[in-house]
């Protein structure tokens, strides 16, 4: 495999919501070990977009699309494939915290569990909860309900849950929109550390830290008809800086959105 | 237009207090009313039928004398139901809850399906035993048995089962599902691990209600060929049976003022029983919601 090569494509995407189209025409490429941020407006299809990847659109019934989604070459969206063969290989962070209802350690162990590790777990966990910067926090309490955490430390939970399944990519769907300012900048110090081993994909409408944290970004923008189009994508630096687009330029400088 | 100032918004301040208070009170007098009835109806039964209640009564068979007459078979056979129908009732209500909330999906028959699941819910009991009777009884051949009694009472509750279970499992936040889902769950995965323990105080508390509404159950019972004179320890699921309801009714029916007190004594024991079970469950249900042990 070329290193070159994209860990995800999409091709001339369309997500459908029974017959209303929702996102149109998306061709991107994303590149491995980068981060790569998706911004737009509050319902241009960013979100919907986002969970193509390790089809979450699946558990919506009216949810259909057109086009092809390849992860490292293969169509995610062939017949013979499982979702839930794809979906550990890639995590996904949700917008909300959603911890188990269970301990530190089970949130952390369920991936490995229900996919059958047969390593060490405690080992797992703990390597797991470390690259999350919450070992040192919570080595004490694992056997504790994970709902007693805060806010960002739930947060962090869950990108330890994601991480101890060792997926490929990491999708993270507005991570840090729940939490105050610095659990965002635990986490988005921790999105950069985790961009050297995983590839990142997240969705944000905070125009800031998709310029901090992302070395790409795609615009997406609503049309007239409320269907989400792909309106630029580069270099992170050259989208917020020198936008080919006007309405990019528009969004960026925060004349709507 | 007239400029609005303060003195406008302050009439009728006296007349909402006191409709503040007329409502307060009615509220409580409802409170009063429901309670009192209650009141009116244990004072009255503990003081025909506590003389009556000790062992002697809860051991002692039936009897033609009225101060001989027990209830063992009846209790037994009261309970030996409730523990069928609760079995019932519990797989098959929880398994179809499963399949309706997780499985389905949103097509208009499995919307049709749940109406009507509720609507079974307010079908007289007499029609779930005219059902038990020619289904158990005759059909399969189980006779007039504890098991076919226990079916029949399995039925009628199975769909407060489904409700409540239903209930509870829509209860739990997508967002957990997502989560499991996100890591490659199977929905097996999902339902085992994190839906159906979350939903289980919920699915508890429908099997409490299930349970109390099974115990007190008397129509169906009849149709399905309870007897109300049993001489003997119901010792296997094919046995003829009794149940407590079954035996006060008999008792209030006759004429002799012992037996009168016997159905009391009856009464405050199904209560007894209703109550343990009833406590039972809230315990279980409490410690299942109770965070992980620190």
């Amino acid at each position: 495999m070329q290193p070159s090569e994209p860990i995800l494509q999409t091709k001339n995407l369309n997500v459908y919501y029974g017959a209303k189209r929702v996102v149109t025409d998306v061709t991107l490429d994303f590149v491995r070990n980068r981060i790569t941020a998706i911004i737009g407006p509050s319902g241009c299809g960013k979100s919907t977009l986002l969970r193509c990847f390790n089809r979450m659109n699946d558990l919506i019934p009216s949810a259909t699309i057109t086009g092809q989604v390849l992860f490292e070459g293969q169509d995610l969206y062939a017949p013979d494939v499982d979702p839930t063969e794809i979906r550990y290989q890639i995590g996904m962070v949700f917008q909300r915290p959603n911890p188990f209802p269970k301990t530190i350690f089970d949130n952390v162990a369920f991936g490995p569990r229900i996919n059958g590790f047969r390593g060490d777990l405690p080992e797992l966990v703990e390597m797991s909860l470390r690259r999350t910067a919450l070992w040192e926090e919570v080595k004490d309490r694992l056997k504790t309900s994970a709902l007693a955490l805060s806010g960002g430390q739930q947060q962090r939970l869950c990108i330890a849950r994601a991480l101890a399944v060792e997926p490929k990519v990491i999708l993270m769907d507005e991570p840090c929109s729940s939490l105050d300012p610095i659990a965002t900048l635990a986490v988005e110090d921790l999105m950069r550390e985790l961009s050297q081993d995983y590839s990142i994909v997240i969705v944000t409408h905070n125009m800031q830290q998709a310029a901090r944290v992302s070395d790409q970004t795609a615009f997406l923008m609503a049309s007239q008809e409320r269907i989400g189009e792909l309106i630029e994508f580069g270099e992170s630096r050259q989208i917020f800086t020198n936008p080919q687009d006007e309405r990019t330029e528009a969004y960026i400088t925060g004349r709507f959105g | 237009m007239a400029a609005i100032g303060p003195t406008e918004f302050t009439q009728g301040m006296a007349r909402r207090k006191w409709r503040g208070r007329a409502f307060h009170g009615l509220c409580l007098l409802a409170v009063v009313m429901a309670l009192g009835m209650l009141a009116v109806l244990l004072i009255y039964l503990v003081l025909q039928g506590w003389a009556r209640v000790n062992w002697e009564f809860l051991t002692s068979f039936p009897s033609r004398h009225p101060e001989q007459a027990g209830i063992h078979s009846a209790l037994l056979g009261s309970i030996y139901l409730v523990i069928i129908a609760g079995f019932v009732a519990f797989v098959l209500g929880v398994g179809a809850a499963i399949y309706l909330e997780e499985y389905a999906g949103r097509h208009w028959i499995n919307r049709v399906i749940q109406v009507n699941i509720s609507n079974l819910a307010g079908v007289p009991s007499i029609v779930y035993g005219l059902l038990g009777l020619e289904i158990f009884v005759r059909s399969l051949g189980l006779g007039k048995s504890l098991l076919a009694g226990g079916f029949t009472l399995g039925l009628l509750v199975l769909p407060i089962i489904i409700i409540a279970a239903e209930e509870a499992i829509k209860a739990v936040p997508s967002s957990v599902r997502e989560g499991a889902y996100g890591l490659g769950a199977t929905r097996w995965q999902t339902i085992w691990h994190l839906v159906l323990p979350q939903a289980f105080p919920g699915i508890l508390t429908g099997m409490i209600l299930a349970s109390s509404r099974a115990i007190g159950e008397t129509a169906p019972l009849i149709v399905v060929g309870a007897l109300a004179f049993v001489p003997f320890t119901p010792d296997s699921p094919f046995s003829r049976f009794s149940a407590l309801p079954i035996q006060i009714f008999n008792w209030t029916a006759r004429p002799q003022a012992g037996f009168h007190e016997a159905a009391a004594a009856g009464i405050i024991v199904l209560l007894v029983v209703l109550l343990a079970m009833n406590a039972a469950a809230v315990i279980l249900r409490n410690k299942f919601q109770s965070p992980p042990e620190g």
